[in-house]
């Protein structure tokens, strides 16, 4: 491969350039800027006479070079062969095609996308209105015809958020527990307070803890997976096509994950709390010397049974929150790439944060509930 | 240059127990337009991947341009694949960049030509795939099918490969923009010499483009020649690919 070349020769009044060798994107690699400094130098400017005949081959990017340094126009007189002629014929479209680009945004644009993200958080509580609407009108349709009842489905999702979040939910609960009995046994020592470890843990988890960790796993877990799936299904036309066979999107495919996380929530608390008292138990006995059957018999008494309530009703309540998030964003997912991530990422954020919203209400709500004194 | 741009030989291909291809032999000569042609399931496009180097056959060796992919130094196989242009049947274009982007991607990923030349460079291909400058700030997902596949050869276009690979190019487009982009393809390859390697059963596609057929039944290469010679050969599958009635129309229609 010859690389790209520029000789000037001839008379001084009357300079021929000649250019020669590859003037394709691989030979001009590492050589562009040496040769537009080379057509720019006077010499070459005020050149009458351009050669081409000795280029061997020439693609758009050399065509386009020529084409710039020339001012984009063809210089009156110009020597080339067919196909470089026929290259430089392909660039010349470049002249009208200069100034194109991206269309400004004016001010009153500006206002009108300012409204539109208004608009569309708006149209977001409006959509998650229907969304819930829609169920309530699945579950009458499925109570009053229990063969449109998607019991399959439900049990296949209460499988995948419930039954598969065992494992993770228990290591985690435990190693909370752990954690939190050894902190709390450092403080309690000094005070000689030491058989306050069951109250602090009893409450603080079966109350507080354990259902929103619980949320913020299955959150992470499940309701990612449920707004990807939603995502893709949306992506790849299977929702429409649903659809088109007369089946309900909602009946089918947001009622059973609904339905069934918020069964699975509360059974995951119950799961979730009791490992992390576990956790905080052996923390304990080997920290504090509480035996076992100590810390068992005094739990009941210290933590009034409320509590238990309360932390399955927030289990019940935060499996809601999660699936309608989750179906939400899901559902509102753009056929493209990008919009499924980050609806991905916006629904896992909005069901962690609406998780701990509806938290601070329970808080409020429940006060007068379960705390001794 | 001399010599076949690629040269297969001996190719074996298993998914499993499933024997795909056999003792497969192609050489494409430069400037040729091939058109790879088969029953559904005949492994047509798994060919065409492991050309591209996406798959790796299970034996026998493919060389491009005469060197061979996967030779394990990692700069070589890269020069290599931007000697190829690829135009995937669903066009694969970037859904979160928009056409500018898309066609300017693999020429910033060079690193050494400025913003200024990409920019023409975009243009330029974009006049070439006949589309208007307007729609460079297009997002992938608000494109026609037709104009998918337009990008798509554009970005395909884009490092001027000497080689282009078009996996069912004409595949979901109505028989009006079909016979427009196959004119397009004819055009581009003859105006920028390259060679094309086509997967296709669109008999209309065949006839335009394909200076060469290649069948590919039974494991192997039934037959490999001009459109003509092909024709010719005596095998039930060529015959009913071939030779049905519906065919012959097409034929008599392209020769016009």
């Amino acid at each position: 491969m010859k690389p790209p070349a520029l000789t000037v020769d001839g008379p001084a009044t009357q300079h021929v350039v000649n250019l020669q060798g590859e003037w394709t994107l691989k030979g001009l690699e590492g050589r562009l800027e040496t040769l537009r400094a080379a057509l720019r130098s006077p010499a070459v400017q005020g050149a009458p006479r351009w050669n081409l005949e000795g280029i061997d081959r020439i693609d758009t990017l050399g065509a386009i070079v020529l084409w710039r340094a020339w001012g984009e126009r063809l210089p009156t007189a110009l020597d080339a062969g067919e196909r470089t002629r026929d290259m430089l014929g392909a660039v010349a479209v470049l002249e009208s095609r200069r100034r194109a680009s991206a269309p400004r945004k004016s001010l009153a644009e500006l206002l009108v996308a300012l409204g539109g993200l208004a608009m569309s958080g708006v149209r977001q509580v409006s959509d998650m209105l229907v969304l819930i609407g829609q169920l309530v009108f699945d579950v009458a349709q499925s109570v009053r015809h229990p063969r449109d009842a998607p019991l399959r489905e439900i049990s296949a999702n209460l499988f995948k958020t419930g039954v598969m979040a065992l494992p993770i939910t228990a290591l985690v609960g435990f190693l909370i527990g752990v954690v939190l009995s050894y902190l709390s046994a450092l403080q309690l020592k000094t005070f000689g307070a030491d058989v306050f470890i069951v109250n602090i843990l009893g409450l603080g988890i079966i109350r507080e803890l354990g259902p929103v960790l619980v949320a913020v796993l299955v959150a992470g877990r499940s309701g990612s997976a449920m707004t990807a799936q939603l995502g893709v299904m949306r992506v790849t036309e299977e929702i429409d096509a649903l659809v088109t066979m007369g089946v309900p999107r909602s009946l089918r495919l947001i009622l059973p994950k609904v339905i069934a996380l918020v069964a699975a929530m509360p059974l995951l608390v119950l799961w979730t709390s009791a490992a992390a008292l576990l956790g905080g138990m052996v923390s304990a006995s080997i920290q504090l010397d509480l035996s076992y059957a100590f810390f068992i018999e005094k739990l009941p008494e210290v933590v009034p049974i409320g509590n238990l309530y309360i932390g399955l009703a927030k289990g019940l309540a935060f499996g809601l929150v999660i699936a309608l998030v989750a179906c939400h964003f899901g559902l509102s997912v753009k056929p493209n790439t990008e919009s499924l991530s980050s609806n991905t990422t916006r629904s896992v954020v909005a069901a962690i944060t609406c998780v701990i919203l509806v938290d601070a209400v329970f808080a409020i709500a429940t006060r007068n509930i379960g705390l001794p004194g | 240059m001399s010599g076949a741009v690629i040269d297969i030989r001996g190719l074996e291909t298993r998914f499993g127990t499933n024997v795909v291809h056999r003792d497969i032999d192609l050489a494409v000569e430069a400037g040729q337009v091939v058109a790879l042609v088969g029953g559904s399931g005949s492994g047509k496009t798994t060919l065409l991947r492991q050309v591209i180097g996406l798959l790796r056959p299970d034996a026998g060796q493919i060389r491009l341009f005469g060197q061979a992919l996967f030779s394990g130094d990692a700069r070589s196989d890269r020069e290599l694949r931007r000697r190829f242009g690829v135009l995937f049947q669903q066009g694969a274009l970037f859904s979160a960049l928009n056409v500018l982007e898309n066609i300017a991607f693999p020429l910033r990923e060079l690193h050494w030509i400025d913003r200024d030349a990409i920019h023409d460079l975009v243009m330029v291909k974009l006049a070439m795939v006949e589309l208007e400058p307007r729609h460079a700030w297009l997002m992938p997902a608000e494109l026609s099918g037709g104009m998918i596949k337009r990008v798509a050869l554009a970005r395909a276009l884009s490092l001027e490969p000497e080689l282009l690979l078009l996996d069912e190019p004409t595949a979901g487009l109505d028989p009006d923009r079909s016979e427009a982009f196959v004119h397009l393809i004819r055009r581009l390859s003859s105006q920028l010499g390259l060679t094309v390697v086509l997967v296709t059963h669109d008999l209309d596609t065949l006839a335009a483009l394909a200076t060469r057929v290649a069948v590919l039944g039974e494991q192997r290469i039934l037959a490999y020649g001009p459109l003509e010679d092909v024709m010719k050969v005596d095998h039930p599958f060529i015959r009913s690919f071939f030779c049905a009635e519906r065919t012959q129309r097409v034929f008599a229609r392209s020769r016009v």
